[in-house]
């Protein structure tokens, strides 16, 4: 049991390794590069949208096997998301999310590798990152707090 | 429309771009979870018992990762234009709207869309919908 713990935690940093070195290689960490991506009326960078189709490419193979499986390769359980939800939450967050996006050029992966390099901007903007998950936290605490009390109260 | 082809760089993208399907394809395949960055940071701020460690793993993975490519193949120089403050108020509204939405470029972009989930094409358009906006409204409404 230990020692398929110690593989998970192996595996895992060799994959967050690889997924860094994707975000490198592909321009991803390159905010003036993500933004010349977005920027469709001034001279456009199609590049992103080719590191989209080679994640894609061969996600598509991975995710269908995954489905199929009960149990990962190294034996443990498969958490694959349940909701299939679309609501407010959902469009509104991810329209404030593609807002941050473009005003900066960092979504929160690249962010991470860039402060891993040592890039001010890129410091402060995932201690920045951080606060606002940390707020929406607390928020989410109050909202799951509020029916419990008032079932209390009954 | 007019194409940066001065900037374009279609191998490296794509390059880059399997590498990170392969980094999703392997941590769903070994250890069964969703390759989803605001998602496994954001767990770390309410931490649960036996929940932490493969997040710190893959994180210190990511952190690494610059160094590991300056070996090998030199340094980047990644252009950063916006200010100081803008930086604070993205990096606000990326932290709040990723959670509130379930999810990032990684998540929803890449591994949602490879699980053919209709609720990660909607988080998708939205966020890329949102960036094309925002960067219109900076650069030639604004700019």
């Amino acid at each position: 049991m230990k020692k398929t713990l110690v593989k998970s935690r192996i595996s895992e940093f060799l994959v967050g390794l690889v997924f860094g070195l994707g975000l490198i290689v592909s321009g991803m960490t390159d905010p003036g590069k993500v933004l010349g991506f977005l920027d469709l009326a001034g001279l456009w960078d199609p590049s992103l949208a080719f590191v989209m189709g080679g994640a894609i490419a061969v996600g598509l193979f991975a995710f269908a096997l995954a489905k199929k499986r009960t149990t990962s390769f190294l034996g443990g359980a498969m958490h694959l998301p349940t909701s299939r939800d679309i609501d407010r939450r959902l469009v509104v967050g991810s329209l404030v999310f593609g807002a941050g996006w473009g005003l900066a050029g960092f979504c929160p992966g690249p962010a991470i590798v860039s402060a891993g390099a040592g890039q001010p901007k890129a410091v402060v903007f995932v201690l920045a990152m951080l606060a606002g998950m940390w707020l929406f936290e607390i928020a989410e605490g109050r909202m799951r707090r509020t029916p419990n009390q008032q079932a209390g109260a009954l | 429309m007019l194409i940066d082809w001065t900037h374009f760089t279609p191998w490296s993208a794509l390059a880059g771009g399997v590498l990170l399907g392969l980094a999703s394809a392997l941590l769903v395949l070994l250890n069964g979870r969703i390759l989803g960055v605001s998602g496994i940071v954001g767990g770390l701020l309410r931490p649960k018992a036996g929940d932490t460690g493969w997040r710190l793993a893959f994180v210190l993975g990511m952190l690494v990762a610059p160094g590991v490519y300056w070996l090998f193949a030199g340094a980047t120089a990644p252009r950063i234009d916006a200010g100081w403050g803008v930086v604070v108020a993205a990096g606000l509204l990326v932290g709040i709207g990723t959670r509130y939405g379930s999810g990032c470029t990684s998540g929803h972009g890449v591994c949602g869309l490879s699980r053919l989930s209709p609720r990660s094409l909607v988080a998708t358009l939205a966020f890329m919908g949102a960036g094309f906006v925002t960067v219109f409204l900076v650069r030639h409404v604004l700019g």
